[in-house]
């Protein structure tokens, strides 16, 4: 326990404005998506977020420069953070599970295998196959092929366990106060994280102009997108984090001992990286 | 509930501050609505979650009042049945996500800090943001009622394909809404973990902590692993409706009820959510009243984890008639019963705590004994529901209605109850007015009872749940459930005028309100001062 106390933060603003862009944007998202006419509301509701997420963050890191953090506020953010992470371990894993479900049960019950085969009643022409190329309703888009594990999705994860190598490297060097190794090897990571979303890019782009896989094209459709969608925004989001602490390395920030936001951001670009693994797995490889 | 606080010093560490230079934003600690509006302090944003639940607690129950209205004669008498299906749904959303669970987190707010000798939520900042996502959340969600095609109209269980092809267009805002629910609940759960697992003061171990704090440990736990699952769930709904893909819909490969499994995947861990932190408010109570300490203290955290656990195992309960394999039935059947032992050993624990203690019948006492005993139906019917193949009557029925409302009503909604007059002498500095709170300990109860128990009977003839219209035979038992619920609610605005006069005067609270208390929360004044354990106490462990 140390002897200045606990740091509790004066009254803030942040949270009642975050919470109301928050409001605003979803207002506006679900104006958008129902009545199909609220783009400026959204624009307004991110860029309010981002603000708010901008100034908070601000505050905290004007606080630790004050030396107002102790080490048990720094157990705080470890907990909290590590939290965080499970909760979106879980977030993964529901859409994992819809996987798997779908996998292991419903279809072969739609092809009439096994205790629930009685579905198979509904269309009995279906053939259960995985990858699902011909969805039981033939009004429902079908791909035509899909992809091959060992192209792009290969180049993508060499990418992202090299960036997570490159990220530790970074880290590394920050600990032994080598301050343009760690620069540089940050930069590396971010450069891998931008070379990781572009190629998702034109997988995307080939998926919908080449492949017939589209989020309308049946269950495969589905799982493919909102798992890799999922991730790649978390790409992004672990990109656009990173860069944050490029500047902020550059800048001089961070001591040798104590820099958790750096360490917070290598965890979660390592959650990232694993979460893309299991993707490799269970949507391209098997 | 407003705490009458005296005007401190509004910094926890000026000194800090001043010889570092300061901020200039550390004025004094602002008066008025920027008070609570911009707090960072856990007993006001304790006192935000209370007034927040309490409010909803009455809008969910103008909901319900509506159903009941519309159920008191056979035939359709009030409302259309659209609007009946969005009060049955409304009613449902309403009382579990914005009344029982923000007045479970208002109270470890207010009081885990107070028990476990911290200064204040681990991030306190993070904790106000919490609390200002959920007035916005149900605000987007109580919009939907008034928006072209009505609100939800599909159960608070929202199955697909009701709630993705045939929904109301105003469903995409109802799973924005709750996706703004849910990231309050998870972070307002990693803090509350953070808070128990950083912030206790020396030397509390893990096992000395009180029940409350341990409960709220582990429910803490249960919202980080599942909200995150509705999270996914609502996420594949939106999709499904707004962008034509296939989760739920059989014909592109998906499957209807792999809604249904993920939906239970986190709503069976949920009604655990609603009902450890009541445990723990209980097991608080009896041993103060019964002047006696707890019995078996380390049991109950180990039956308190055994049940979080095994919540994970018996999700497919709820779907026994969907047409689940023969060795799902069982499974979900035998792992369903299993939770039986450790809540078992929890309600032992509590009756051997007042086994020849010097029991006395406040208020709060009151209410934490008609909790046992009421809860207890509860979990029997429960037991019941488990059984697969008597499932397959029950299912659907108003029995499952009167199950449920038995855990929820006298269980976490009279434990919530409990905990407010027990804590109110703490909060405000007076005690509760003892006679009105009597009286509407007793009318809650007769309330209660006359509107669900009659409600077993009605399901186990065979009266679906939902329809808003019933066979002339199930007239009767609904005549009285319909008057019960009146009753009930009109009773609760006792509540509200006990809490308004406690706030506003009474018998002063000394620091330790009541003879047999004994946890941390006793030795600071009564009313809490703002700032609570600066100076972190030496914490004695009496090894329980």
């Amino acid at each position: 326990m140390s002897s200045t106390g606990y740091y509790v933060p004066p009254t803030s603003r942040w949270p009642i404005l975050g919470s109301l862009a928050i409001g605003l944007m979803m207002a506006g998202l679900g104006a958008q998506l129902v009545y199909g006419s609220a783009t400026l509301l959204i624009v307004i509701g991110a860029l309010s977020i981002i603000a708010v997420m901008t100034f908070w963050f601000r505050d905290v890191i004007s606080e630790s420069h004050l030396g107002l953090y102790d080490s048990q506020m720094d157990r705080s953010f470890r907990w909290g953070m590590g939290w965080f992470i499970f909760s979106e371990v879980m977030f993964f894993a529901a859409f994992f599970g819809a996987l798997f479900y779908v996998r292991m049960f419903a279809i072969p019950w739609l092809g009439g295998e096994g205790a629930k085969g009685v579905s198979a009643l509904l269309w009995p022409n279906f053939i259960a196959e995985w990858p699902l190329l011909n969805p039981p309703d033939t009004s429902v888009p079908s791909p035509e092929q899909v992809f091959s594990p060992w192209q792009l999705p290969l180049v993508n994860t060499l990418l992202l366990v090299t960036s997570s190598i490159t990220l530790t490297i970074s880290h590394e060097a920050l600990k032994t106060g080598n301050r343009s190794l760690c620069r540089n090897w940050l930069a590396g990571t971010v450069l891998l994280g931008c070379c990781f979303i572009f190629i998702q890019g034109v997988e995307y782009y080939e998926a919908y102009q080449h492949y017939g896989i589209t989020l309308e094209a049946g269950i495969f459709g589905s799982t493919f997108f909102i798992l890799t969608g999922f991730h790649g925004v978390h790409v992004i989001i672990g990109t656009l984090i990173l860069i944050v602490m490029l500047a902020r390395v550059m800048r001089g920030h961070f001591e040798d001992s104590q820099h958790f936001a750096f360490e917070a951001s290598c965890w979660y670009w390592h959650f990232v990286d694993v979460v893309w693994l299991g993707l490799f797995i269970f949507v391209y490889v098997v | 509930m407003a705490p009458k606080i005296p005007q401190q010093s509004p910094l926890q560490h000026s000194d800090t501050v001043a010889t570092a230079g300061g901020i200039p934003q550390h004025a004094a600690h602002p008066t008025g609505w920027r008070r609570w509006v911009l707090t960072t302090n856990h007993k006001e944003i304790g006192t935000l979650y209370l007034i927040f639940s309490l409010t909803m607690f009455f809008v969910g129950g103008i909901f319900a009042l509506v159903v009941r209205a519309e159920l008191f004669q056979p035939g359709l008498q009030l409302v259309e049945p659209e609007f009946f299906n969005q009060m049955t749904t409304m009613h449902g959303l309403i009382m579990v996500f914005a009344a029982v669970m923000p007045a479970f987190t208002g109270l470890a707010n207010w009081m885990i800090p107070l028990q476990i000798g911290a200064p204040d939520m681990a991030l306190p900042r993070l904790n106000n943001f919490s609390f200002w996502l959920l007035p916005v959340s149900f605000t987007l969600l109580l919009s939907t009622l008034l928006m072209p095609g009505g609100g939800p109209n599909f159960g608070w269980t929202f199955y697909a394909p009701l709630s993705t092809t045939y929904a109301p267009s105003s469903t995409t805002f109802f799973i924005l809404a709750l996706h703004i629910a849910g990231i309050s609940s998870i972070l307002g759960a990693i803090n509350i973990i953070a808070t128990i697992l950083n912030m206790r003061a020396p030397g509390m171990r893990l096992m000395d902590m009180p029940l409350f704090v341990w409960t709220w440990l582990i429910t803490a736990f249960l919202l980080i692993a599942v909200m995150p699952v509705l999270a996914g769930v609502i996420t594949m709904m939106l999709m499904d409706i707004n962008f034509g893909t296939s989760f739920f819909d059989a014909g592109g490969g998906g499957d209807p009820v792999l809604f249904q499994h993920l939906f239970w995947f986190f709503g069976h861990p949920e009604v655990y959510i609603m009902i450890l932190p009541a445990f723990g408010i209980v097991s608080a109570i009896i041993p103060t009243f019964a002047r006696k300490p707890l019995f078996g203290y380390a049991s109950m955290v180990y039956a308190t984890a055994a049940i979080a656990l095994l919540s994970f195992l018996v999700w497919a309960h709820h779907m026994f008639v969907v047409g689940l394999p023969l060795v799902a039935e069982l499974f979900f059947m035998y792992s369903t019963m299993l939770i039986a032992v450790p809540t078992g050993v929890k309600i032992f624990n509590w009756v051997t705590t007042l086994f020849r203690g010097s029991i006395s019948f406040e208020s709060p006492m009151l209410f934490a004994l008609a909790f046992v005993v009421l809860f207890t139906i509860g979990g029997f019917s429960g037991l019941m529901l488990a059984i697969s193949p008597a499932d397959f009557q029950y299912h659907d029925t108003y029995f499952v209605v009167a199950h449920f409302h038995y855990v929820l009503v006298p269980g976490a909604i009279f434990a919530i109850m409990a905990g407010v007059y027990y804590w109110l002498p703490k909060w405000t500095g007076h005690y509760p007015n003892e006679t009105l709170a009597k009286w509407h300990f007793w009318f809650s109860v007769i309330g209660v009872n006359l509107t669900f128990f009659p409600m077993h009977f009605a399901g186990l003839a065979g009266m679906p749940r939902r329809i808003p219209d019933y066979a002339l035979q199930f007239a009767d038992f609904n005549f009285v459930s319909s008057i019960g619920a009146f009753f009930f609610g009109a009773s609760q605005l006792l509540f509200v005028l006990v809490i308004v006069l406690c706030v506003r005067g009474g018998k002063k609270a000394p620091a330790k309100a009541w003879e047999g208390a004994v946890d941390l929360e006793w030795t600071v004044p009564s009313p809490a001062p703002l700032h609570t354990f600066e100076t972190p106490p030496v914490f004695q462990s009496t090894d329980k």
